[in-house]
């Protein structure tokens, strides 16, 4: 056998292997958010988002949870956003070579791969205790935000470093100051990265459960949060909780959350895609 | 009457620009090895010489680009109208407004054909709306791109073509008044027609600018300086009118160099 047929069967090989691990993944996400729909889908009306919490599997209702996740997104966001972007410009613009900046790239990695339990216990002693926020919204956001920092500064970071180096150099040399060269020209251009970064960093904290609840958000909170100082639940507590109880009718409830979270992540990531793609035809 | 003076006192100077024994490093590594040239004002003036020859770290001396270089360091003056632009409290963004630079392959800012244009003077804090308007039109008409993107005005830059874009990218230069404009090899991203086009619009603005280009086209430098520097391992081997070093070079590197011996 000549070496072109052997190489021709083993690119034929190659790409069999590849598709069926590509499928094997795809199919698998199938059958499991298949049988979700199937229990949950009949239990989703307009009562099960605004109902409150009861104990009768067929009156509860995701309101309170649903509401607790969209004000943790939004103060995390408001956390984290400002601070991950300055963080990454520093790193990124004016402390490039510098040692200290090294050890800090280091560290924000390594953060990057702590378990998000820690970073949950790290939010009960300094934001429950020490800065006595209680288990409320504001200290479920600080926890999260730090949760998602790392991640944050590392996709500001890599979208900074994707505008050409011609960009600065052009800014530069019209007499531009380094901050009117970051805030005009590196911001504008990236954006589209930093967004999607940002994004996706989002819809990893709405899913987060763990440092949660070891912070304390209850399982059950009879009303939606009203202010920061609140206490609150949120969706993936609210499915840990139900699925966790012997009665099929909260069974139900469960699959029905779940697919309420499945979409709130498809929504955050298709608007993370849409706004990557305008971004990059902008800039064609 | 003050600034009146302060112009014709820099009209009867000869020479814009002047370095003064100037060494650059880049860590250990000597990359300009002691360079003393005057450039004169209204001229251009092109720097040659094979690849690696300093002939482009040297032009980054005149709007200090090569600050931001790692391991950049350089001993000597570089003088502009007689003051040193290394001094410490030289302001390095004003600096940048007088000396214009425009670079090897077209880079224009990912925005509009009049955002890239009116760049240099909104960052100066100018936002007359009026002003703006006619400066980027009075730029645009300057490089004789006014005819061909007037009514592209808003549309993203990056459309252009490359001949465009660096005209363009000109332009942008010339809307802060810049008295002198650099240029790193401005067409060699460029095929023939554009070249042509840059060339004649480089031979026109000598009358208000001072420009110093850089080039590998011995035929550019031949057609369009008055004045050429030829450069070799980061010394200054021989500086001439053109037709002087490209006829009859006094030095013999200069000769090999030119009739494409070596280089």
């Amino acid at each position: 056998m000549n070496n072109i047929k052997k190489n021709r069967i083993f690119d034929q090989l190659f790409k069999f292997w590849g598709i069926a691990c590509t499928f094997l993944g795809l199919v698998l996400l199938i059958i499991f958010i298949g049988s979700i729909f199937i229990d949950g889908i009949q239990r989703i009306d307009w009562d099960f988002i605004t109902n409150l919490p009861s104990r009768k599997a067929e009156r509860a209702g995701i309101y309170t949870a649903l509401m607790g996740s969209v004000w943790i997104l939004l103060l995390t966001t408001i956390i984290a956003l400002p601070i991950g972007i300055a963080a990454a410009i520093y790193l990124e613009e004016y402390a490039k070579e510098s040692k200290l900046a090294s050890l800090l790239e280091v560290n924000i990695s390594n953060l990057a791969g702590v378990p998000s339990i820690i970073y949950g216990l790290l939010g009960l002693e300094v934001f429950v205790r020490i800065l006595q926020m209680g288990a409320s919204v504001l200290a479920g956001s600080f926890t999260l935000a730090l949760l998602i920092l790392p991640i944050v500064i590392v996709s500001t970071r890599e979208a900074l470093k994707a505008v050409p180096k011609s960009i600065r150099d052009a800014s530069f040399a019209m007499g531009a100051s380094k901050w009117q060269t970051i805030s005009k020209q590196l911001l504008p251009a990236s954006f589209g990265g930093i967004l999607t970064g940002i994004i996706l960093a989002l819809s990893r904290a709405v899913g987060e459960t763990a440092p949660l609840i070891v912070i304390g958000a209850l399982a059950y909170v009879p009303f939606a949060p009203a202010s920061p100082m609140d206490e609150f639940s949120v969706l993936p507590i609210q499915i840990f909780n139900w699925i966790s109880r012997p009665q099929h009718g909260f069974e139900v409830n469960a699959a029905a959350a779940i697919i309420i979270l499945l979409l709130i992540t498809f929504i955050m990531n298709s608007i993370a895609v849409y706004f990557r793609n305008r971004w990059q035809k902008r800039l064609k | 009457m003050k600034e009146k003076e302060i112009i014709d006192k820099s009209l009867k100077r000869k020479h814009k620009l002047e370095s003064k024994e100037v060494k650059v490093f880049y860590d250990d590594f000597m990359a300009i090895k002691g360079i003393d040239m005057k450039i004169r004002a209204n001229k251009i003036t092109a720097f040659i010489g094979p690849s690696g020859c300093g002939k482009s770290t040297f032009l980054r001396l005149f709007n200090r680009m090569n600050d931001y270089v790692e391991g950049f360091r350089m001993e000597g003056e570089i003088l502009i109208d007689g003051e040193n632009i290394y001094k410490k409290k030289v302001n390095v963004e004003q600096l940048r407004k007088q000396v214009g630079m425009v670079f090897q392959k077209p880079n224009p800012f990912p925005k509009s054909i009049y955002e890239n244009v009116a760049y240099g003077l909104k960052i100066q804090g100018i936002k007359d709306k009026a002003y703006l308007k006619d400066k980027v039109e009075d730029s645009l008409k300057q490089v004789g791109l006014w005819n061909e993107v007037k009514e592209d005005i808003n549309k993203s830059a990056l459309a252009l073509s490359g001949g465009q874009q660096q005209r363009l990218c000109i332009a942008r230069a010339l809307a802060v008044e810049p008295s002198i404009i650099l240029m790193d090899e401005p067409t060699s991203a460029l095929d023939p027609i554009s070249t042509a086009k840059i060339e004649e619009l480089i031979y026109e603005l000598k009358e208000k600018y001072t420009i110093v280009i850089v080039t590998h086209n011995m035929q550019q430098a031949g057609r369009i300086s008055d004045y050429t520097a030829f450069f070799y391992m980061g010394e200054l081997i021989e500086y001439d009118k053109s037709k002087k070093l490209f006829t009859n070079p006094e030095k013999q590197q200069t000769e090999n160099y030119i009739t494409g011996r070596f280089g």
